[in-house]
């Protein structure tokens, strides 16, 4: 199957050219993070390094929440999500990662349902 | 993308089954403490998402490396069979790590417009561990799958 390839700033994300209609789709999201857990020290003073990380991730189809994940520190470096979505009707899917400090990182595709 | 480990889809085993029996019963967790497993918390966050109701061994395939050479990007992946639809669907997937420095590590959340549950992941794990996958049916039926993931090198620590 086609993908397309989107790309906005870091984040980027995987989905069909083509989608038939109320079929489940795999996406594929990938954003650079450092995902600083909080349990690691400074090398050389031996200080906690702070807990910063994407903790909220959010998937919308032209508007509507298709799913949402809560990450926890458990979550490796630059983290990957697959997952699936379903769509009635073509649309723009929007994806946002929320960070600690409460900036966010976004993404967008546009997908097409076969007639 | 694609998980260079070789994965391994494992039902609910006779030992988590027997395990949960325990827990209902209130016995499982002193058990842990005299086995000498420091709970990390995961016993009360399981009984949090289970809150009272049973779980089902079947109908989650739940995917891990056996062995995890690098304990900083383990890739999971879980399926909760069948499709969604409008009135019944699967609310949410929670991952629990066992012996990490603390026992969350993700939770998804669906709506019936995702189709389907199916997710893939990358998770730090501190060492060789036992990871709990758990699925909410809407319906409130919830399903569990426990993998042993032995880890060579550990992630999370510094």
């Amino acid at each position: 199957m086609a993908e397309q390839e989107h790309s906005m700033d870091k984040p980027r994300v995987k989905v069909p050219a083509k989608v038939t209609r109320g079929e489940p789709f795999e996406v594929k999201a990938l954003v650079s993070h450092k995902m600083e857990s909080g349990q690691r020290q400074d090398e050389k003073t031996g200080a906690k390094i702070p807990r910063k990380i994407l903790n909220r991730f959010v998937c919308t189809l032209d508007g509507v929440e298709i799913l949402r994940a809560t990450l926890h520190p458990a979550v490796s470096a630059n983290p990957y999500l697959s997952f699936y979505a379903s769509a009635e009707q073509s649309g723009e899917m929007k994806f946002e990662w929320t960070d600690d400090d409460g900036s966010t990182l976004s993404a967008r595709a546009r997908i097409e349902v076969e007639p | 993308m694609k998980p260079i480990l070789e994965e391994r889809p494992v039902d609910i085993s006779r030992r988590a089954l027997l395990e949960r029996a325990l827990l209902a019963a209130g016995l499982w967790a002193p058990l842990r403490a005299l086995a000498g497993d420091a709970d990390n918390g995961t016993t009360a966050a399981v009984a949090k998402v289970l809150a009272g109701r049973p779980a089902a061994g079947e109908g989650l395939k739940f995917s891990t490396p056996a062995i995890a050479e690098n304990g900083n990007t383990v890739p999971i992946s879980v399926e909760v069979e069948g499709r969604f639809s409008a009135e019944r669907y699967v609310k949410a997937i929670h991952i629990f790590a066992e012996e990490n420095p603390a026992p969350e590590v993700i939770s998804f959340q669906f709506s019936p417009a995702s189709g389907r549950a199916k997710v893939a992941t990358r998770v730090r794990l501190a060492k060789t561990q036992r990871v709990v996958a758990l699925a909410e049916w809407s319906d409130g039926r919830v399903l569990e799958a426990i993998n042993e993931i032995k880890v060579t090198i550990g992630g999370c620590g510094g």
